[in-house]
C-alpha cells in the first residue's frame, strides 16, 4: 500500500485567530504538489502544523499518516514517523556544528525506537555518506564543521535544508519556499537535487513563489490558498497561470477567502504603523 | 605543618599558628598586619554594594579550623586527562600530598611546589610578590582572614626567557567540613611561558552527598614582559561549600593572559577576579564557564583594568542555571587616563534552565581615556522554543534538544579555549548536569 498523508478538514488557530479554515489535501508517496497563495495565506502554517509546531493550535479536523491521526503526536515522533519540514525560516543552534547535528538526527529517523543516550551512526559511516551527499549538492565539506544556520546566508540556509533532507530520507516533505535567497544557478542545482533526492520517493509539498522549482518537480497537483483555505486544485497548468498572472482571477472566483485573506494580514499593519 | 592539630580562626588560634609555622620575619609581619585588619574589619552584609545580592548570614566561622586532614585517598581531577604534565602538585585539607617536577625545567630553574615550603627556600625570588601588590588583605575581612592564617598552597614560578611546552596541575582537595585557605602565587619573568591547571575539589564522603567546608583563598600572578600564561581555575568543591576569594593577575608590556574559570561547585561563591594590564601591548582573555544546580550561588565581581596603552582585555563568561539557583556577576571595565587605545570586551550570557533560577547581570564602564574602544552586553534567557521545535522536527527529543542547545551554548566559550583536556573536562561536566527542563 501506498504511503498517505492525508489532511482533513483542518482548523487552525493562533491567540485564539483563525489561520486555517478547513483544510483538505491528500498526499500519496510518489507524487509531487505545489501549495501556492498569495502572502499571510497559510502556507506556512500549514506546514509548522503538519511538522507539530507547539504554538498552532488544532481547533477541529485531522492529520492522518496511513489513517493513523497524528496530532498527538510530538514533532520529533512526527520526524521520526517520516516527516519533514523545510523550513522557510531555519533556525539558528549557536554552537552545535552541521554535522554533530545531522548526525543525531540521522540516528533518531533512521531508528525510531532509539533512546536516549544509545549510540549514534558510526562516526566513519556516517561522515562518509554526508560527504558524498554533500558533494551531490556542490557543498564545500567544510560547511559541516560551521554551526547550524548560525550565520548562513539566506541560500546557505536553504541548501543546509536540503542536505538535511537528502540525509534523513523522510517519506513526506514540506518544502517551504526552499528556492527563495537562492541565485540562478543554486535553484537550479537546488531543483535538480530535490527532483533526485526525493521524486518518487517521496510525497513532496513544494510551497513557492517561483516556478523554476517546479520545473524539475512538475506538480501533479497544484493547490491555490486563500484566506485559509484551499479554493482551487488543479494540475501544473494552474501554476504556470498563477505564475504569469498573479492571483487576480483565483480572487475573483473566491471574494469570500479573498477577503478573509486581506483581513488577516491587516490585523499586522496597525502595529507595524506605530513602530 | 607536621603538628597542625587544630588552629581555630581567633586570637589563640592566630597565635598558635604563629608559634607553628616556621617563617621569615618579614612574613610573619605580614600575618600581623592582616591580624590587625581582620579585628578592624567587621563582615561584609548587604549594605555592601558588593554584597547585596549575596547573604552569609548563615556562614559561620566558629565552625570551621584549621585541622590536619584525616582522608588518606583523594580525587585525581578531571582537568589533566591524558596531558603530558611537567609536574603535579596534590593538596589535602592543606597539606602537600604529591610533589612532582619534570628535572629538565627544574634544571632551568622553574620552581613548582607548596608555597609554605618555599617561601623560607626561596625568599628572594617570592617576598617581592607575595600579597605587596596583587593582593590587598585589606579588602575585606576574607581577604584579611586569609593572609593571616593561609598555610597551604602552590608557588609558580618561571625564570626569565624559559617556556614550559608540558602544562603543570595542581590539585587542591578538602574533605568534608574542612577549611583550606590556601594562597597561589604565580610568577612568570620576562619571555617565560607557562600552562597551570589548577582545580579544587571536594574528597567524596560517604555520608554527605554535598560535601562542606570553608574555603578562603588567594591568587596573585605576576606575568612579566613578553610573557605568556595559561590559567585554568576550575572550581567543583561540594555543594555545602563555603567559597570566598580574591584574585588577581597583573599583565605587563607586550605579556599575555589566557585564564580559564569553570565554576561547578560549592554552596556559595563569592569571588573578585582581577586582571590589570600595567605594560603596553599586554593583552588578557578570561573566559568563564558556570553550571550552578539546587541552591547554589555563584558570586562574581570581574575587574579589567587597564593602566597603560594600548592594551586589550576581553572577557566572556557564559552560566546555564537550574533549579533554585542564582548567579550574580558584577562586571568592570575600568580605564585609567592614560591607556589610550584600549580594547575592552566584556560579554555575560545566562541560560536559565528553570523558572526559579536567577541570574543577575550587571556590566559596567568606567573610562577616563578618550581614544578607547570599549563593548560590553549580557544576556539572560530561556532556552528559545523555536531552537527545540527545530531540532525536534529533525528528530531530536525534547531533552535531547535542550541538551544540544546547552552544550551550543557553552561552545563559543570552548572554541577560545586552547586546551584540549580542559575543554572536554568541562564538556562531560556540563552533560552531565542538563537535567530535566520543562
Ligand atoms: N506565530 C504566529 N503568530 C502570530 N501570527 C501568525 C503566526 N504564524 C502565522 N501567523 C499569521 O498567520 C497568517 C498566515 O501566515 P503564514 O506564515 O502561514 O503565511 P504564508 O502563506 O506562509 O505567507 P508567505 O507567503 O508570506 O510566507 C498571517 O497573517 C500571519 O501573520
Ligand atoms: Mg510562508
Amino acid at each position: 500500500m501506498t504511503d498517505t498523508l492525508e489532511i482533513r478538514d483542518l482548523h487552525v488557530e493562533i491567540e485564539g485567530r483563525p489561520i486555517l479554515r478547513g483544510v483538505n489535501l491528500t498526499i500519496r508517496r510518489g507524487e509531487t504538489h505545489a501549495l501556492m497563495g498569495p502572502n499571510g495565506s497559510g502556507k506556512s502554517t500549514l506546514g509548522l502544523v503538519i511538522m507539530g509546531h507547539p504554538n498552532y493550535e488544532v481547533t477541529a479536523g485531522e492529520i492522518l499518516l496511513n489513517g493513523e491521526n497524528i496530532l498527538e503526536m510530538e514533532a520529533d515522533e512526527r520526524a521520526r514517523a517520516g516527516i519533514f519540514y523545510a523550513f522557510q525560516r531555519p533556525i539558528a543552534i549557536p554552537g552545535v556544528k552541521l554535522a554533530d547535528f545531522l548526525r543525531h538526527a540521522t540516528t533518531n529517523v533512521r531508528n525510531p525506537q532509539r533512546k536516549e543516550g544509545e549510540e549514534l551512526i558510526p562516526m566513519r559511516e556516517f561522515r562518509a555518506e554526508l560527504k558524498e551527499k554533500m558533494s551531490q549538492l556542490r557543498m564545500d565539506p567544510d560547511f559541516a564543521r560551521r554551526y547550524v544556520n548560525d550565520g548562513f546566508s539566506g541560500g546557505e540556509m536553504k541548501r543546509a535544508e536540503i542536505l538535511q533532507l537528502a540525509m534523513l530520507q523522510p517519506k513526506f516533505a514540506i518544502l517551504d519556499e526552499t528556492d527563495s535567497g537562492l541565485d540562478a544557478d543554486a535553484v537550479r542545482l537546488a531543483s535538480q537535487s530535490i527532483a533526485e533526492i526525493g521524486g518518487e520517493r517521496m510525497g513532496l509539498l513544494i510551497i513557492t513563489h517561483h516556478d523554476k522549482l517546479l520545473e524539475h518537480n512538475p506538480p501533479q497537483f497544484t493547490h491555490v490558498i486563500l484566506g485559509g483555505r484551499i479554493v482551487e486544485t488543479g494540475g501544473p497548468e494552474l501554476a504556470a497561470e498563477l505564475h504569469t498572472k498573479g492571483y487576480d482571477r483565483v480572487r475573483r472566483d473566491h471574494p469570500e477567502a479573498s477577503e478573509l485573506n486581506d483581513r488577516n494580514n491587516e490585523v499586522e499593519q496597525p502595529q507595524l504603523a506605530e513602530t | 605543618m607536621e603538628t597542625l592539630q587544630k588552629i581555630a580562626f581567633n586570637r589563640q588560634g592566630f597565635d598558635a599558628l604563629m608559634d607553628l609555622l616556621e617563617q621569615p620575619e618579614w612574613l610573619q609581619d605580614l600575618r600581623r598586619e592582616a591580624w590587625q585588619h581582620f579585628e578592624c574589619l567587621s563582615w561584609p552584609n548587604h549594605r555592601d554594594e558588593e554584597w547585596m545580592r549575596t547573604d552569609i548570614r548563615a556562614f559561620k566561622l566558629d565552625q570551621y579550623a584549621l585541622v590536619a586532614g584525616s582522608s588518606d585517598s583523594f580525587p585525581s581531577g578531571t582537568l589533566s586527562e591524558g596531558v603530558d604534565l611537567g609536574g603535579r602538585l596534590v593538596t589535602l585539607d592543606s597539606m602537600p600530598r604529591v610533589c612532582e617536577l619534570e628535572p629538565q625545567w627544574a634544571e632551568r630553574g622553574v620552581l613548582f611546589g607548596p608555597l609554605m615550603q618555599l617561601v623560607t627556600e626561596y625568599p628572594d625570588v617570592i617576598r617581592p610578590h607575595l600579597m605587596t601588590k596583587t593582593y590587598n588583605m585589606a579588602a575585606d575581612r576574607f581577604a584579611a582572614l586569609h593572609a593571616a592564617f593561609w598555610s597551604s598552597g602552590s608557588l609558580l614560578y618561571v625564570p626569565r626567557g624559559v617556556a614550559m611546552k608540558q602544562p603543570l596541575h595542581a590539585l587542591l582537595a578538602l574533605s568534608d567540613g574542612s577549611a583550606d585557605l590556601s594562597h597561589t602565587l604565580v610568577i612568570l619573568e620576562e619571555g617565560a611561558e607557562a600552562t597551570l591547571l589548577a582545580e579544587s575539589c571536594s574528597v567524596p564522603s560517604a555520608t554527605n552527598s554535598a560535601p562542606g567546608g570553608f574555603h578562603c583563598g588567594g591568587i596573585e600572578m605576576i606575568i612579566g614582559p613578553g610573557a605568556h600564561l595559561r590559567y585554568v581555575n576550575l572550581q567543583d568543591l561540594g555543594q555545602g561549600v563555603w567559597q570566598f576569594g580574591h584574585q588577581k593577575a597583573v599583565v605587563h608590556r607586550d605579556g599575555s593572559l589566557q585564564w580559564t574559570v569553570g565554576a561547578l561547585g560549592s554552596r556559595l561563591s563569592k569571588v573578585n577576579q582581577h586582571v590589570e594590564l600595567v605594560g603596553p601591548g599586554a593583552s588578557s582573555q578570561v573566559n568563564g564557564v558556570m553550571f550552578t544546580e539546587g541552591k547554589q550561588h555563584l558570586s562574581y565581581h570581574t575587574l579589567q583594568r587597564h593602566t597603560a596603552p594600548h592594551c586589550r582585555s576581553d572577557f566572556l563568561y557564559k552560566a546555564a542555571l537550574q533549579d533554585n539557583s542564582r548567579t550574580v556577576w558584577r562586571g568592570m571595565i575600568k580605564v585609567d587616563p592614560g591607556a589610550q587605545k584600549t580594547d575592552g570586551y566584556q560579554r555575560n550570557d545566562n541560560l536559565l534552565l528553570s523558572d526559579s533560577a536567577r541570574a543577575d547581570s550587571i556590566p559596567g564602564l568606567e573610562i577616563e581615556a578618550d581614544d578607547v574602544r570599549c563593548t560590553h552586553g549580557s544576556t539572560s534567557g530561556r532556552v528559545d522554543e523555536e531552537l527545540i521545535f527545530y531540532s525536534r522536527a529533525r528528530g531530536f527529543t525534547r531533552q535531547e534538544a535542550i541538551q544540544m542547545i546547552v552544550t551550543g551554548f557553552f561552545q563559543q566559550v570552548f572554541d577560545r579555549i586552547t586546551i584540549e583536556s580542559v575543554r572536554e573536562a568541562l564538556g562531560r561536566a556540563i552533560s552531565r548536569r542538563v537535567r530535566e527542563y520543562e
